[in-house]
Formats: structure tokens, C-alpha cells, sequence
């Protein structure tokens, strides 16, 4: 192995996924990365590599794929088989210096932001967090910005030769996005958060070609400093806000009766194709809701098909949350509340009469 | 035995955020509260000391000199010191370059055995989460981030680690470095007494001066110029064509809700 530098630029090359597995079993959110890392790999014209670490999860490499990978590189040891902070970064960081890959992501799972910024830190390299765009190629970068942003693209001058990653996220609780660059640096690295990323339809062909490298990193388990003593799955419902096509979310003007409001929710969901119900932050921090369904800055980002706000006013922190939903409806008893600022149509009323109605209406329309 | 609580001032966006003219935020005028997060590692080092006569906690923030206010307010909460890195070389850091110079407080004022770290998870100015990880490494410590339970014994610590579907128990050695969660307990107000005696008790400025003969203090890793990150670009989403309010009964609104669905084929 040569000296390892990472602002050695030159030397690398190809695009890394790590590929999370938990219980033996890929997680929805490596093959959103996937996807993304094909996207990116064929803007650059390279190889897409997905990096799994485990015990025993060879069998499950190649569905990886399915879904674009060239390759996947298996770092199978007892001691991976559930994740430990010290270990993975350990042999992440040892692959990394020995096949110097140009672009490494993560999807921004609780183990995904454990991990990676401790990578970063020891491959003296940038991390860009909580991605919801990315780009290498120039084109496709400004063609992105023309859709995306108010910036006049006609009119400003780009450096189209550009090869940096180029990571876009929201900043500030989305008020702006800002395109981060490590360009004196490689890997690039940015986590990814979980539901943004379009997956590739699975082709099984792909799958059947997709070659797998199995390493054996021989780790020392009396060597490690951590030590899992137990995982526990909480058999709770687990609500998928993020990768839900239709929200319906309520907020304060709901809490004279948060059950009923709760049971409308979900009907007007289903009524829309089927989707969940979030919550403003009032309803939470007043007990009411449980955490996993807040939308907003300190809760989840969600941008469905449909966002449905109901008796939500629409504070800046619920806003950052859902804004960059496709359609959004509200219903709010004051027509002056900020929620219909961001509302491609709003309805001035009390949910209680207006959300039977707009069940009533939807089911017959359809 | 010392507990370091890493903290940030963050500028309260739960009221009106100031917009400048270029869309950007306005931090001048807004008002500034500590991380939340933060508070959350900063009762779990209160709660240590509560029950450990010879615990020690340091509160150590990064920022500009206005943030001396927030430190007082640490120590008025019952921190026993407060430390605030500051300096014109240290800004424009990203998450790598501030976990290099807060790691180099860190170890300026000395790390024992039975120390440790707490961190709040994220900031909500930045979201990145990525500075207490990046601190424990630049310390070669172990991390647990997450917390939502921590319980020591002499130097060893059980954490509980919070997954999005359940939780991991994990044991680490002190000295260790944890980020904590909301989840993990209530934070204390400051108390009258700890108001009035705040302006009396050890606050301490660390600049450029006192941290640069740190191992981990180089020009080319702190500051803008050692930030391994850069802002290529930024810009406003673009601006929503104003929305449409329907009228009527709620019965019509309903109905011509429902129709403009249709049309949209979103139904």
C-alpha cells in the first residue's frame, strides 16, 4: 500500500456506497444510495462499488447489483456483524486508504452519522451532511439549479470542467440550500438522507453480474474497546414519514380532540392512495403525538406527493419540514395563518367539518 | 473525575427568522439560545455531579466573543468552569476544522481517566451532527452517540444508544466521549443563586495564543483555511407561485378541492 494522502487528488478514483445491513439484511436506504451512486458513477465514468460489512452477508452482496453496482466489496468478520463505532471505522477507513476511492457516501441513519464523520476525521477529508442532492457533472449540475432554485442560470458564469461532488443540502431548516464542495480533498463524503433518493427499478440480470470481493479483515476482538452487550428491536409501530407518498399532518387546531383528528388523518390519506399521519411539534411536545411523527426542523424532512396540513399554522420550523413537498393542501380556520403562504390550495375552516367533506369529495371524484 | 459538556450558541429559529436582502439568514438579528441538544448533555454532567461530590463540569463552547453571555448562563446552571474558544483564526471552521480546535481545548486543559465528553447530538443552525464524533477522534476515544440512558461504573460506562427501530446497549471505557438526546432527560433552569454568583466564577477565554503550540492547532487545519469543506454555491428555492384559496361551504370547498385533484390526476 502506498503512503495514504488524501489531498493526493489524482490518485483516486471510482464511487463507494456503504452499504448498511442490520440483522443480516440490507436496509431500504442502501439501494436509494445505489441508485444515486450509479447516477453519479456513469456522470464520471467509473466504476460504483458498495462497501458491506458483516458476518455472513455475502449471500445478500448481490442484490446490491441489482440496483447498479458494479461490485461489492464484502469486509466479513464475527466481529462486524453488529455495528460497533470502533470496528467499522477501522476497516472502512483501511479500505479507504488502500483503494482510494474519489466519492464515498452514507445514508444519514443513526449508524450512518456515527460513522461517517468519524471517517472523515481520520482520512483528513470534508463530510457533507444530510445530502438531498448530488451531482458531478457540470451540465447536469446547472440543469438541476435552473429547476430547482431562483438562481438565473442563463446569466451567471459556471466552470464546467468541475469535477468536485457537488453536495447540495438545505441550510438553515431549508430557508436556503447551500452546494458544499471538498475540493482539495478525497474521498469526497456526504451522508444521504433516507427517502430522497430515487431507487432504480431492481434488474436481476444486473444482479447476476454484479462481482463480489470478499475481505477478510481478521479483527482482533480483544483489541476492540466497545462492546455491544445487547440490541433490542422495540416492537413499535414504525411510522415511515419519510418514505410516505401522502402526509397528513395535524397541528394545534386539532387538539380539542386528537383521536378524532387523528382517525380523519388517516382517512383522507387513504383516501389520497394511502400514507401517514405526522404531527406539528405543538402536539408532540404537548404529549399528544408521539415523537416519530413530528414534521419539521427538529423532526423529519418529508417532501411526498401530497402534504395535507391540518389546524397547523405553519411556523417556520414545520415549514422547513415540508415545503419541498410535490402538492400541499391546508386547512386552517384563520386564513391569514402562514401555513397557506406555502399551500397550493387552502381551505379556510374548522377540520373537523372540512376533513369529512374532503374524504366524501375525494372518494367520489376518484 | 471532570465531565466537558461541548456547547454552541445557535440563533433561536422557533420565532421570526431575520431574512438578509440575498435570502440568506440574518444572524445579527436574532436572538441567540444554547443548543438544545446541549442542554440535555448539560444536565446529564449535572445530574453526574449532583450524585459525585469530586465531579467537575467544564462548559466548553467555540464562537465569537458574544458568547461569553451564554457561558454565564452555563455556569448560573451549575457548571463549575467555563471555557470559551475564541479568536479571528478559528472562524469560517467547518465540522472538521472546529472538532480540531475544540479537541485541542480539550486536551489543553487535560483529559484523566474517569473524564469525559457530552455533546448535544446536533446544532440546529447546522445539523451535521458530525463535531462530537469528529472531537472523540481527534482524542482517540470511544463514542456513543444517541444516549438516551447513561449509567458509570468506576470507568466503565453503559449507554443506551437509540436506533431509529429500537436500541443498542453499549459499553465503553472512560475517558469516552457521548452526544445525548432529548430523549434523555429534562434540563434544568439556571438557579437564583447560581445568577447571582455566575459573574464571580472561573470563565475562561482560550484565543489563538494560548492553543497554538497544540499539536492539533496547524494553519492548515483550522479556520476557513483548514476547513477541507467549501460552499460552492447557495441559493433560495424557487419562490412559490402564491397558492389558491378555494371558497365556499365546506361541502363546496371539498368538492372543488377534489375536482382539482382529479385534474391533476394526483387522484
Amino acid at each position: 500500500m502506498s503512503e495514504y494522502n488524501s489531498s493526493a487528488i489524482e490518485e483516486f478514483s471510482g464511487i463507494w456506497v456503504f452499504c448498511e445491513q442490520r440483522d443480516g439484511k440490507l436496509m431500504p436506504t442502501d439501494f436509494e444510495l445505489i441508485s444515486e451512486g450509479r447516477k453519479i458513477a456513469d456522470q464520471r465514468g467509473c466504476e460504483l462499488t458498495g462497501l458491506l460489512l458483516g458476518s455472513d452477508v455475502e449471500g445478500i452482496a448481490a442484490e446490491l447489483g441489482g440496483y447498479g453496482a458494479d461490485k461489492v466489496i464484502v469486509c466479513d468478520d464475527p466481529a462486524l456483524k453488529v455495528y460497533t463505532n470502533e470496528a467499522y471505522t477501522n476497516v472502512v477507513c483501511d479500505m479507504v486508504k488502500e483503494r482510494k476511492p474519489e466519492v464515498l457516501l452514507f445514508g444519514a441513519s443513526n449508524i450512518g452519522r456515527d460513522l461517517a464523520p468519524r471517517c472523515a476525521a481520520r482520512l483528513h477529508t470534508g463530510l457533507t451532511a444530510d445530502c438531498t442532492h448530488l451531482d458531478i457533472d457540470m451540465n447536469t449540475y446547472v440543469d438541476f439549479l435552473d429547476k430547482n432554485s431562483n438562481v438565473d442560470v442563463a446569466n451567471e458564469k459556471f466552470k464546467m470542467e468541475d469535477v468536485n461532488l457537488k453536495m447540495t443540502r438545505p441550510a438553515f431548516g431549508g430557508h436556503l440550500m447551500a452546494t458544499i464542495i471538498c475540493p482539495r480533498f478525497r474521498p469526497c463524503m456526504s451522508t444521504v438522507r433516507p427517502g430522497v433518493m430515487k431507487k432504480n427499478e431492481y434488474d436481476s440480470a444486473a444482479a447476476q453480474k454484479c462481482a463480489v470481493e470478499v475481505v477478510k479483515p481478521g479483527i482482533d476482538e480483544k483489541e476492540l474497546h466497545e462492546k455491544v452487550l445487547e440490541v433490542v428491536k422495540e416492537a413499535k409501530e414504525l411510522v415511515d414519514l419519510v418514505g410516505a407518498d401522502v402526509v397528513v399532518s395535524i397541528g394545534n387546531g386539532a387538539s380539542k380532540d386528537v383521536e378524532k383528528a387523528k382517525a380523519l388523518a388517516q382517512e383522507l390519506a387513504d383516501a389520497l392512495g394511502g400514507g401517514v399521519v405526522g404531527s406539528s411539534r405543538a402536539l408532540v411536545d404537548a404529549g399528544l403525538m408521539s415523537a416519530d411523527r413530528q414534521v419539521g426542523q427538529t423532526g423529519k424532512t418529508v417532501h411526498p406527493k401530497v402534504y395535507v396540513a391540518l389546524g397547523i399554522s405553519g411556523a417556520i420550523q414545520h415549514k422547513a419540514g415540508m415545503q419541498n413537498s410535490e402538492l400541499i393542501i391546508a386547512v386552517n380556520k384563520n386564513g391569514s395563518e402562514p401555513i397557506f403562504e406555502v399551500a397550493d390550495y387552502g381551505l379556510v375552516g374548522d377540520l373537523f367539518k372540512v376533513v369529512p367533506e374532503m374524504i366524501t369529495a375525494i372518494k367520489a371524484a376518484k | 473525575m471532570k465531565i466537558y459538556v461541548c456547547v454552541k450558541q445557535v440563533p433561536d429559529t422557533s420565532g421570526v427568522v431575520a431574512v438578509n436582502p440575498d435570502g440568506t439568514m440574518n444572524r445579527s438579528k436574532m436572538p441567540t439560545i444554547i443548543n438544545p441538544d446541549d442542554l440535555n448533555a448539560m444536565e446529564a454532567a449535572l445530574t453526574f455531579k449532583d450524585q459525585n461530590e469530586d465531579c467537575k463540569v467544564v462548559a466548553i463552547s467555540m464562537g465569537p466573543p458574544q458568547a461569553a453571555e451564554m457561558m454565564r448562563e452555563l455556569l448560573a446552571m451549575g457548571a463549575d468552569e467555563a471555557v470559551l474558544i475564541s479568536g479571528r483564526e478559528f472562524g469560517g471552521s467547518d465540522t472538521f476544522a472546529t472538532s480540531q480546535i475544540v479537541a485541542a481545548g480539550i486536551h489543553h486543559m487535560g483529559l484523566e481517566k474517569e473524564d469525559m465528553i457530552f455533546c448535544g447530538r446536533q446544532a440546529i443552525d447546522g445539523d451535521t451532527a458530525q463535531v462530537g464524533p469528529q472531537i472523540a477522534e481527534k482524542l482517540h476515544l470511544p463514542q456513543v452517540t444517541y444516549a438516551v440512558d447513561i449509567q458509570k461504573d468506576g470507568d466503565t460506562l453503559t449507554v443506551r444508544r437509540a436506533l431509529e427501530d429500537g436500541y443498542m446497549k453499549i459499553q465503553v471505557q472512560t475517558p469516552c466521549l457521548i452526544t445525548c438526546i432529548k430523549e434523555l432527560n429534562e434540563p434544568r433552569y439556571m438557579t437564583v443563586k447560581g445568577v447571582l454568583e455566575c459573574d464571580e466564577m472561573p470563565f475562561t477565554i482560550l484565543d489563538y495564543e494560548a492553543l497554538k503550540d497544540e499539536p492539533l492547532i496547524e494553519a492548515d487545519t483550522i479556520g476557513l483555511k483548514g476547513s477541507p469543506t467549501n460552499i460552492f454555491k447557495s441559493f433560495n428555492p424557487p419562490v412559490k407561485g402564491v397558492g389558491m384559496m378555494l371558497e365556499g361551504t365546506e361541502k363546496e370547498m371539498a368538492n372543488d378541492l377534489a375536482a382539482r385533484l382529479a385534474e391533476k390526476h394526483v387522484i
